[in-house]
């Protein structure tokens, strides 16, 4: 009933909850925002790390599956008076205004058309493999931009959505992260987690196994777009404006040092590898202006901390592959022998 | 439409084309020899485009030093990317290969933002190369014309070299299987350094005409170039210069005839090389020109 292990993930949950409890209450606004930050990224990072790191899969769409649940959750949660006074390209269309929902229900939707949305891009991304994967769900979260841009009725174009309620809180962010990382680390020591990683190790030979890889893709690649997707609607009600230029490929590219850095397909990385970039960027904001989370600004000195950024993922590439955590979890630092994922 | 707006389109679609031809033959020779999409190759192009601008703003150098000078220090760029950021991953997974072309990426966008600043910068154009001919209602300008000359210029010196010397040879081979050819006695590193030294030389000269025809210079102009020439190049079959031209020309063209003929679709301009790409891919796996992806390339 009560072995090590599940002693040791108790109690971590419970110290996730109590530590949420506590910073929403006796912490400054401005260290909650960072930990509401790291919350989001670390559903964000997990879940990109289930089809990038545990399934090998190279894909680079997540902004494009963040940005769909970004809107969903601003479409659904911003009310229809709020609608027509700020949608100033395009009247927003009938039933536009009429979708309305409470916030935990913005957000499930939000999981769930993002997760359809991944369903069908499935079909034509997973007939191409590897470098030609990368390329193409690159042009998908690119394509999910462009379409952001051009569908005014919809999204109000390039000027983005805003006065969205400030829904996040650390319950929301924490909760769902910690909801998240159960899910995710439940699939990942799965029948169908252990086929993510036959798939990653050798694609013909799990193939030749009985593996149905494509299934297996899929179901990696729907369920981290659920969670980018309530991600995405996360920091929509945090950050209460969004606009497309929000989710460009820097976001990715975020998401890619997280999970880098941290190991690739270690979920204990990816949640590590989230606090350390996100406290790093915090702390290296001496380096520019401080302006929006992204690190992407247009004032004196910008871009310095992506410059430092992008020189550490190239060193950590060249010097310290595996990252932080290798392909190891939590559990595996607790066992004494050599465990071979 | 008449045959006017037709022909108009057509010198415009060829000027394009011809830029993305030349970004697209970088990434198809580097693809070729290392499989590695080369996510930086869009900011060597936009490198080239600035050193050319210092040279002639900063140096009051004239233009056809600038563009000289702008090639030999970008194919030493591409030298240089090569051997800190990509060498030492030669034995790597080809992930690990791919996401340090992402950090090079990254790291020249934000370091030139950084010391050049993000605003656009006006490119000083010569004004021999503005000259404007009408044809009979067509209207060429002298960059229009020189650009898709110069491209078929350099795709036949490239073929030239891949074929008629002792380097292409190695590149041929190299393509094959890097560690054969290290057995034959052939310095694998040095040929790649060659491979990214030409492509890196093509690229600047494509940023050049690039900025001639949309006169300003900005770290992120490579990165949208970059992928349509990308797409360019898988579209073409990846591995094959030829197939890189025609694929760089196909973009080209239909996104500038998608614009003239559908200013509704204009919008979605840029989305259209990715469209395109996704569904060659779905037909058409290894491309137009594409050969079985474990066989000859070029």
């Amino acid at each position: 009933m009560f072995t090590k292990d599940r002693l040791i993930n108790l109690s971590i949950i419970l110290l996730a909850i109590w530590f949420t409890w506590f910073a929403q209450h006796h912490f400054e606004e401005y260290t909650v925002r960072i930990i509401n930050n790291v919350a989001i990224f670390i559903i964000l990072a997990v879940s990109y790390n289930l089809i990038n790191g545990v399934t090998g899969q190279f894909s680079l769409e997540p902004n494009g599956f963040v940005a769909v649940g970004a809107y969903v959750t601003a479409i659904l949660t911003v009310d229809a008076d709020g609608m027509l006074y700020q949608y100033d390209i395009e009247d927003p269309y009938p039933w536009i205004l009429a979708l309305q929902a409470n916030f935990f229900w913005a957000l499930i939707f939000s999981g769930i058309i993002s997760s359809l949305l991944a369903l069908s891009l499935s079909f034509p991304v997973f007939r191409v493999r590897g470098d030609y994967l990368a390329i193409v769900t690159l042009g998908f979260g690119f394509i999910i931009r462009i379409l952001a841009i051009n569908t005014p009725e919809i999204t109000n174009g390039s000027l983005g959505i805003n006065d969205i309620p400030q829904a996040s809180n650390l319950y929301w962010t924490g909760g769902f992260a910690i909801v998240a990382v159960l899910a995710i680390l439940n699939i990942i020591y799965s029948k169908y987690g252990r086929a993510m990683k036959a798939v990653r190790d050798d694609e013909d030979a799990a193939i030749a196994m009985g593996v149905n890889t494509f299934k297996i893709k899929t179901l990696a690649f729907t369920t981290s777009a659920f969670f980018e997707g309530i991600g995405g609607g996360l920091l929509a009600a945090l950050l209460t404006s969004i606009s497309p230029d929000l989710f460009t490929f820097l976001l990715t590219f975020q998401l890619l040092i997280i999970i880098v850095l941290g190991g690739l397909g270690s979920t204990t990385g990816a949640i590590l590898g989230t606090i350390f970039v996100m406290a790093g960027l915090e702390w290296m904001r001496f380096l520019d202006e401080p302006m929006n989370i992204f690190g992407y600004q247009t004032d004196a000195l910008p871009g310095m901390r992506m410059v430092v950024f992008s020189l550490l993922l190239i060193v950590v590439m060249l010097f310290a592959r595996e990252g932080l955590m290798g392909k190891k979890e939590l559990k595996d630092l607790f066992k004494k022998k050599k465990v071979d994922e | 439409m008449d045959l006017l707006t037709f022909m108009q389109q057509m010198v415009n679609g060829f000027s394009l084309g011809s830029m993305y031809a030349l970004i697209a033959i970088g990434y198809t020779m580097v693809y070729g020899v290392l499989r590695l999409i080369n996510f930086a190759h869009g900011d060597i192009m936009m490198v080239g485009a600035f050193l050319a601008y210092a040279v002639i703003s900063i140096f009051n150098l004239p233009f056809s030093v600038a563009v000289l000078l702008s090639v030999i220090i970008s194919a030493l760029v591409g030298i240089l990317t090569d051997k800190i950021a990509y060498k030492p991953l030669r034995e790597a997974p080809r992930i690990s290969l791919l996401i340090t072309a992402i950090g090079i990426s990254f790291f020249l966008e934000n370091a030139f933002t950084v010391f050049a600043g993000g605003v656009p910068r006006p490119f000083p154009v010569p004004e021999y190369m503005q000259n404007i001919f009408n044809v009979s209602g067509v209207i060429f300008s002298t960059s229009s014309i020189m650009v898709p000359f110069v491209t078929l210029i350099l795709l036949l010196a490239i073929l030239f070299v891949l074929y008629k010397t002792k380097y292409g040879m190695a590149i041929r081979a190299l393509s094959f299987d890097i560690k054969t050819v290290n057995l034959m006695g052939i310095d694998a590193n040095r040929i790649i350094a060659i491979v990214f030294a030409l492509g890196s030389a093509l690229a600047a000269v494509g940023g050049i005409f690039w900025v001639i025809n949309y006169p300003s210079v900005e770290p992120m102009m490579g990165v949208l170039v970059g992928l349509k020439a990308f797409a360019a190049a898988v579209v073409g079959g990846i591995g094959s210069v030829t197939g890189a031209v025609l694929g760089g020309f196909i973009i080209g063209f239909t996104e500038v005839v998608v614009v003239a003929f559908f200013p509704d679709m204009a919008g979605y301009k840029d989305a259209f090389a990715f469209v395109f790409l996704i569904f060659v891919l779905l037909f058409k796996p290894t491309g137009i020109m594409g050969k079985d992806l474990e066989k000859s390339r070029f």
